[in-house]
């Protein structure tokens, strides 16, 4: 017994190892970042000898970083928050009436649209977003929400209907409405998952480059990804000035994941397990 | 009670008509359009019947997308799926610092795909034909994402170097859920660990295996963000994936209905492949 407690130290090497390969293209970007062109020359590997913080005010002013930033914070945060609360207020409504014929086919009709590739919308859906006015943020924010509800549904419906329904019948019977029920006694016992949700969503909104690209019309409403996109050309040659805009770009969710590492982790797993 | 199944009504409706019309409508419409000649901004169009879709069967260019998209799909699923596994088994091991490894592998899922595939474009084109002159060696002197022949091996290295993260974590989920005692069980028997392996935990991780090559499955067949970011779909059209063909194709090259063509057959296969495989991986959890 004591043997197997004891470290591993072949599979800690093995480990490292591998964790050397995700960490390298990570430590290029930042010493990169840090760098000028005459170290550049002498080697790209070393580490910077200075740090150039000029590349990253260069940046911020080439890429209108700041606007940038804004706009993707404002996406993100409002469309998550939506996300949240109504994609989790439909799925208690079909997770409840399962034995309905209405609400079980809604069930299938959200889900089976994670099957449909979005290149088959897409073409239309620019067509349709331009002629309504909404080839801007509130347009993109409500697609976000709508679009999440194929895969949301999914994991909300299985969670609730793991709680036990006795404890609405209870608030029913002392006259709660259906939407007070909700708000007050099943939204809050949602945590957990709506921790998922909010992880989720919160990743694949902040990081989406290809629905930004279509929908977006203004230059001033583009988000980060389609900002390193648009300003590809530019750096072309300043690889200096480049790996600075990356870098800045990386780091607000780098900076979230360092902090609630924890937190992210674990509500995926929970997600996983759970459903 | 009346009261109640009103106010459910009144939960779905909203989201029913809002989904209708920014999903369900557009999907009708591709559909509509592929039977049109439209080109995306003329004031008219013409049925054409099935004309888009016999063309799209003798198209080179499709193809070669779809040859390529297969190719690179299956590929991407096993490597992601072999590796993923490896590295939980890894970081479920006795192993120090295992929760600071944990956040490690798990970092490259919180960083935007078409900005990891910029960087990967600058370690191929500059930093490993460096690292081969330095070591004198001709084959990791060239840039890969500039052969015909292997730009398409970088695009692999990148989805996966990326996609592992999350598999990971799920299989890491999966073996969590593995009662210590099995195991113990399984060592008192006298099984080995390559036995103890495949008869214990690979079949208590049949949910999650199959749940891992679905999603991974998917996600590559849409490949299209490390496309952009890497090749733009070249050398020629070496690497132009579906996705990125109905885009340039649709949006660039006023193909509008043609691609929206292409776009239901890709629908048709990406259906018939993900039933296919819930199917048979559902079938396999059960036989184990």
């Amino acid at each position: 017994m004591t043997k197997k407690r004891s470290t591993n130290w072949f599979i800690t090497i093995l480990i490292t190892l591998g964790s050397l390969l995700i960490l390298f293209p990570l430590y290029m970007t930042v010493s990169i970042a840090l760098k000028n062109p005459e170290e550049m020359a002498e080697s790209i590997f070393s580490l910077p000898t200075g740090l150039h913080f000029d590349n990253f005010t260069r940046a911020i002013e080439a890429t209108d970083f700041f606007s940038a930033f804004k706009n993707s914070v404002v996406i993100t945060v409002i469309a998550v928050c939506f996300i949240l609360l109504t994609n989790s207020l439909v799925s208690y409504a079909v997770a409840r009436n399962m034995n309905h014929k209405f609400f079980k086919g809604l069930y299938f009709y959200f889900i089976s649209a994670m099957f449909i590739p979005f290149q088959i919308i897409m073409l239309p859906v620019v067509k349709l977003t331009t002629d309504l006015h909404m080839n801007n943020i509130p347009g993109l924010i409500i697609l976000y929400i709508v679009y999440g509800l194929a895969f949301n549904i999914f994991v909300y419906v299985g969670y609730i209907r793991s709680i036990p329904i006795e404890l609405e019948e209870a608030a029913t019977v002392d006259g709660a409405s259906t939407y007070g029920t909700f708000w007050r006694i099943i939204f809050p016992l949602l945590a957990p998952i709506n921790a998922t949700v909010a992880i989720l969503s919160c990743l694949s909104t902040w990081n989406d480059f290809m629905l930004p690209l279509i929908i977006l019309s203004k230059p001033e409403s583009y988000t980060l990804p389609l900002v390193q996109y648009v300003f590809q050309g530019q750096f072309s040659t300043d690889y200096n000035l480049a790996f600075a805009s990356y870098l800045l770009a990386l780091a607000p969710m780098v900076i979230v994941y360092l902090v609630a590492q924890k937190w992210i982790i674990n509500g995926i797993t929970q997600g996983a397990v759970k459903s | 009670m009346a009261k109640r199944k009103a106010a459910f009504y009144s939960m779905t409706i909203p989201a029913l008509l809002l989904f209708f019309a920014f999903h369900t409508f557009p999907t009708l419409q591709g559909i509509f359009y592929s039977f049109t000649n439209w080109d995306g901004y003329s004031d008219g169009y013409d049925f054409v019947g099935f004309k888009n879709f016999a063309a799209l069967f003798q198209d080179e260019n499709v193809l070669n997308a779809y040859l390529f998209t297969f190719k690179y799909a299956i590929v991407v699923t096993i490597l992601i799926n072999v590796i993923s596994l490896l590295i939980a088994l890894g970081l479920n091991a006795r192993i120090k610092f295992r929760n600071f490894f944990r956040g490690v592998y798990f970092l490259p899922n919180v960083l935007g795909v078409l900005i990891v595939g910029y960087i990967f474009n600058y370690i191929f084109a500059n930093a490993i034909p460096k690292l081969g002159e330095m070591l004198g060696s001709e084959t990791l002197a060239i840039n890969i994402l500039g052969s015909e022949q292997w730009a398409w091996i970088g695009i692999v290295i990148v989805a996966v170097w990326q996609g592992i993260a999350f598999n990971t974590i799920l299989y890491l989920a999966g073996l969590q859920t593995i009662p210590r005692d099995l195991y113990e069980a399984s060592d008192i028997d006298g099984a080995g660990k390559w036995q103890t392996f495949w008869s214990i935990t690979f079949p208590m991780l049949a949910a999650f295996f199959t749940i891992n090559m679905v999603l991974a499955m998917k996600n590559s067949l849409m490949v299209f963000d490390q496309i952009v970011a890497l090749t733009g779909g070249g050398p020629g059209r070496a690497t132009q994936s579906i996705a990125m063909l109905i885009y340039q194709g649709g949006f660039q090259g006023g193909e509008f209905a043609y691609q929206s063509a292409n776009a239901v057959i890709y629908f048709i296969v990406i259906v018939v492949i993900s039933v296919f495989q819930l199917k048979f991986l559902q079938k396999r959890e059960m036989d184990a």
